[in-house]
């Protein structure tokens, strides 16, 4: 029995840019512990939505609530500590730390909250928060590189590691914007698993993604966006079939 | 003690603490060993360390924190003249003083980031500079600067009973503070400015600081409010700089507004930049060379140049005199901005990063065998 619950809701959002229409009249909404993928072509709009939903871009109109609570209005940071993670299009790391540091940073915004002066302590008697990172770090492959300089990194590596910087927070809610894009097939495929293993966790996630492959693998529902319109969504074999989407992007693209 | 600090932090503390204490002996054969020049060294190391924990390890180019700098020796002063002469409550009410009025400033100066925010800050300075020259010149004493006199009431020595005859100083437990006691005493505060400054580098909060000055954006996405973090190291800051002010005028106790000018502020940058930014020696040693060079070639004069150039011809020693006499003296600053762009187009990193590349450079010649990782760079 599937009974519908609904962890996020973004309600009638319109984005205007000038005199773009970015997003108009989007009404979304995510299951708890399902994968929602979100595909169209470039320029769709995709990633405005997520701006939108983490509190980068207010909407011109229109409002995004998580799980009974609108964050439309809300700071970034305060999005994040109500379980909101995401890993952007264009990696987001702290390129002048290791890697190490750059995932144990996440780790303690989720303990210390959003602000701690915690200044005489020495980050070395963070032995707790290092095995936490530690241990996240082997579970994307990268325990190796964990001294190196995250702006030295492959940009494979650069979106993995940003991954376990969001994985190690333990979102209720996780955003990926193309999350394999720039990877080898072979990393694509590691990502893949360790997606699958996340949802297996119970972790919600919305995933723009232009490998149907990765799409088709993960996606429990999908929504297709063209235009700023939502065009199309439903389960991975409704929307394969609809001929709005063969001929707006699937066609296009197979 | 391992938690509390690593091996490599405790040897660099350590190494730092013996090359400070011993500054008299090993700075006496370059004609540097006498105690006036040896307290500046001192003083300006506090300054650039704090600035650095604002500049180097935040991000945040301040262009006004002489103003803090000028603050502290106001404050000192007033407590020589209100309270005692004693030096310690003087470092205290400096320290105080100079963080309040950093957190007011701070606080408006971070509502923006970038050019914006050094532009603020250096409007601010340039505001509190002027005022103390015009409104604020009860408090300052404008253009006289502020001075001790034995009129002042001195409130807590009177309490205790003391009396004073002659010009009144500053005193630590009743010991005058000039000379090599006075040296001591700031080398004490500049160990133990280091020793925080090493403490709050190597701290979670430390590397938040960090962290924002390499991606803020990531940080506010990362659940950080990035404004108090930026504003703390703000305040700190500006505490230290206060904290150097106030040594300043234990040294000599005159404060006068031009401590607070741009150029001065424009100086702690140079500081941090010639010594390498977001290292923890590095702007304490681009003080003390600035400060060593200001020393020597603003005291040159022609006379000196003309006796340095007598080996020349005629002719030719007066044409080097005409030249270099632009750099010394109070052209002193065109060789500091000459050295400046230098540094900044060759080594970027300043004098720290030379330290680094030559140390590079030994041990690749020294062990030739090993294995070049390729391409794996470590962390700082
Ligand atoms: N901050 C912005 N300001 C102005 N235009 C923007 C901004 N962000 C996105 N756009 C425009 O909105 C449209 C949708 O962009 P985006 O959401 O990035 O598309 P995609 O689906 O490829 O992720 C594009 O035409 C883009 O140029
Ligand atoms: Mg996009």
């Amino acid at each position: 029995m599937e009974k519908s619950n609904v962890v996020l809701h973004v309600a009638d959002v319109h984005k205007r840019f000038g005199g773009l229409h970015a997003l108009a009249d989007i009404d979304l909404q995510v299951e708890e512990g399902k994968t929602h993928a979100i595909i169209g072509p470039n320029g769709a709009g995709k990633s405005t939505l997520l701006n939108v939903i983490i509190g980068k871009l207010a909407p011109t109109s229109g409002q995004v609530v998580f799980d009974g609570t609108v964050l439309t209005g809300r700071k970034p940071y305060q999005i994040n500590q109500l379980g909101i993670a995401r890993v952007f299009q264009t990696p987001e790391i702290f390129a002048d730390l290791s890697v190490l540091h750059n995932v144990m940073i996440p780790a303690l915004a989720k303990r210390d909250g959003m602000f701690k002066l915690n200044m005489l302590r020495s980050l070395d008697s963070e032995t707790g928060i290092r095995a936490e990172a530690e241990h996240m770090l082997e579970d994307v492959g990268m325990i190796t590189r964990r001294e190196m300089l995250a702006g030295s990194l492959s940009r494979g590596d650069k979106r993995r590691m940003e991954l376990a910087m969001c994985l190690i927070q333990h979102p209720r809610l996780l955003l990926l914007d193309e999350p394999t894009a720039g990877m080898s097939r072979h990393d694509t495929n590691t990502t893949i698993e360790l997606l699958k293993k996340i949802k297996s966790r119970g972790m919600t996630k919305v995933i723009i993604e232009h490998d149907m492959h990765v799409v088709f693998s993960l996606a429990d529902k999908i929504s297709v966006l063209a235009q700023g319109r939502i065009i199309a969504d439903g389960s991975p074999d409704e929307v394969r079939g609809n001929p709005k989407v063969q001929e707006a992007y699937l066609g296009g693209a197979h | 003690m391992t938690t509390f600090m690593s091996r490599n932090d405790l040897f660099l503390f350590l190494g730092f603490t013996v090359v400070v204490l011993a500054m008299p002996i090993w700075l006496a054969p370059f004609g540097a060993g006498y105690p006036d020049l040896l307290q500046r060294f001192m003083i300006f190391g506090i300054f650039a360390v704090g600035f650095n924990i604002l500049f180097g390890l935040t991000g945040y180019l301040s262009f006004g924190h002489a103003a803090f700098f000028g603050v502290g020796s106001y404050a000192a002063v007033w407590s020589f003249k209100l309270l005692t002469l004693d030096a310690i409550p003087a470092m205290i009410f400096a320290v105080v003083i100079s963080g309040l009025f950093a957190l007011v400033i701070g606080f408006l100066c971070l509502r923006r980031s970038g050019i914006y925010f050094s532009i603020l800050t250096l409007a601010f300075a340039q505001m509190s500079y002027n005022l103390a020259y015009s409104v604020l010149t009860p408090i300052t004493n404008g253009e006289t600067g502020l001075q001790l006199t034995l009129a002042d009431s001195r409130v807590l020595d009177a309490a205790m009973g003391q009396t004073f005859s002659g010009q009144p100083v500053p005193t630590l437990l009743g010991q005058q503070l000039g000379g090599y006691a006075g040296f001591y005493f700031c080398a004490g505060f500049l160990i133990l400015a280091f020793f925080i400054a090493q403490r709050i580098a190597g701290s979670p909060f430390g590397m938040m600081l960090k962290a924002i000055k390499s991606n803020q954006t990531r940080m506010q996405f990362t659940g950080f409010n990035t404004r108090p973090y930026a504003l703390s190291a703000f305040v700190i800051s500006g505490m230290y700089a206060g904290l150097a002010g106030a040594l300043l005028a234990v040294t000599d106790p005159l404060a006068g507004a031009e401590r607070m000018q741009w150029t001065a502020s424009g100086e702690v940058v140079l500081m941090t930049i010639l010594g390498g930014v977001g290292t923890l020696v590095g702007p304490v040693i681009g003080a003390w060379i600035i400060k060593y060079f200001e020393n020597i070639l603003s005291a040159l004069n022609d006379n000196i140049l003309a006796r340095f150039w007598s080996f020349l011809p005629e002719g030719a020693a007066d044409f080097m005199v005409t030249i270099t006499s632009k750099f010394v003296g109070d052209g002193w600053h065109l060789t500091l901005g000459l050295a400046f762009v230098i540094v900044v187009i060759f080594l970027p990193g300043g004098i720290m990063e030379g330290v680094r590349r030559i140390a590079a450079a030994f041990r690749r010649s020294g062990s030739s065998s090993a294995k070049p990782s390729a391409r794996t760079q470590p962390a700082e």
